[in-house]
């Protein structure tokens, strides 16, 4: 006797038992009423694509607008001048942003470096499956879940410069006395750095579990057959198996971590003085303290095609590191 | 002209121009590639959508 798969695998509508004809679906009774299939299917996606246009592309056009403009949005009555690329011009030989783009960078290139070290680090514990993993995978990803909000009040509170846990403890081990963390003008953007790190690491670790869990046994198995040490096993195994994973969590980090805001306000407010003043908070100041919004326009999308260009060379490694 | 506008050696031009251009605009030694940089980007940029429309 020939067993073949069962109907609902290979696609076909199985009717329940005791129903009645199976209605139509949607497309199908249009498609009765005389509608193209090309018709029909900008019907279901014009909606979307309305959507779309509405919120994301005529604010986009309307930024690149404004940016050659000196359009002031506390001002709407005023007549906006045309003042082509002056703006540019401005932002690209403004010290002060230069500064905040170089905070940025620090901050952007040092929690991604830890983020990936210690979330493949707790990957690589956490796929051992010990006894009480379950437990420690749930405690470890909490920061992930929390508001940034609330993690910048929460560890606004522990690095208090009188009561904050944080600096009474570092004090205890250095015997300083006067150690501030977010206080310091050399220590506040490694405090940033910090608590990022700690929020965000588990998120990293959650991508690459997902990497090492999808890499099948049997490879482990020949390895071993093979006598491959683990340093062997893990440079010729695991890391290339888990890299696009790991490629594609620091894509979302680095994007997230550039136009990171809510954090940092929380944490320091971009002070002390502007050392911690990363371009997003720059951006907000000139946009909503200082009004100048066809100058801030003209900056958001300087920080828009850098992004965009990153992520665009950024894909396209990940692509080539996936086809390997 | 066909043999030049081959897709993978423009595309690997238009990633190390922006690149040049994001190292350029977050380095801390020269305010004239900041003030440069940014045109390198969008150079490298709009040349990557461009050419990767190129056949291969």
């Amino acid at each position: 006797m020939r067993i073949g798969p069962p109907a609902a695998r290979v696609g076909r509508q199985v009717p329940l038992a005791g129903a009645g004809p199976a209605r139509p679906a949607l497309a199908g009774r249009l498609r009765a009423r005389g509608l193209s299939d090309p018709l029909l299917a900008w019907l279901f996606i014009g909606p979307t694509i309305l959507l779309l246009l509405a919120i994301n592309i005529f604010p986009l056009l309307w930024t690149i607008w404004l940016s050659f403009t000196n359009y002031r949005a506390n001002r709407p009555n005023e007549t906006v001048e045309w003042v082509g690329l002056r703006n540019y011009q401005r932002i690209l030989t403004s010290e002060d942003i230069w500064h905040t783009l170089q905070v940025t960078a620090h901050f952007v290139c040092w929690s991604i470096f830890f983020q990936v070290v210690i979330g493949l680090g707790l990957a690589l514990l956490i796929n051992r499956q010990f006894k009480g993993s379950g437990f420690w995978t749930t405690l470890i990803l909490l920061p992930m879940m929390l508001s940034p909000a609330v993690v910048g009040t929460f560890w606004t509170y522990l690095f208090q410069p009188q009561a904050g846990i944080f600096n009474y403890i570092v004090n205890f081990f250095i015997g300083a006395g006067d150690f501030t963390m977010i206080g310091d003008v050399r220590l506040a953007p490694w405090a940033i750095v910090l608590v990022d790190t700690w929020m965000w690491a588990p998120y990293v670790m959650l991508i690459c579990l997902a990497g090492l869990r999808s890499i099948p046994d049997y490879i482990y198995e020949a390895a071993e057959v093979d006598r491959a040490g683990p340093v062997r096993t893990f440079f010729s195994i695991t890391l290339p198996m888990v890299l696009p994973f790991l490629m594609l969590a620091v894509l979302f980090r680095a994007i997230e971590n550039f136009k990171m805001f809510d954090l940092v306000v929380e944490l320091t407010s971009g002070g002390p003085g502007s050392t911690t003043e990363v371009a997003s908070i720059n951006l907000k100041r000139e946009a909503f303290e200082k009004w100048r919004t066809g100058f801030s326009s003209a900056f958001a999308i300087i920080l828009f095609v850098t992004v965009f260009g990153a992520a665009n060379i950024y894909v396209k490694l990940l692509n080539r590191v996936k086809a390997r | 002209m066909r043999r030049l506008l081959r897709r993978g050696p423009l595309e690997n031009l238009a990633a190390l121009l922006i690149g040049l251009g994001v190292v350029m605009l977050m380095q801390p030694y020269s305010l004239w590639l900041y003030g440069w940089s940014f045109a390198v980007i969008l150079t490298g940029t709009i040349m990557f959508v461009l050419v990767s429309h190129f056949p291969d």
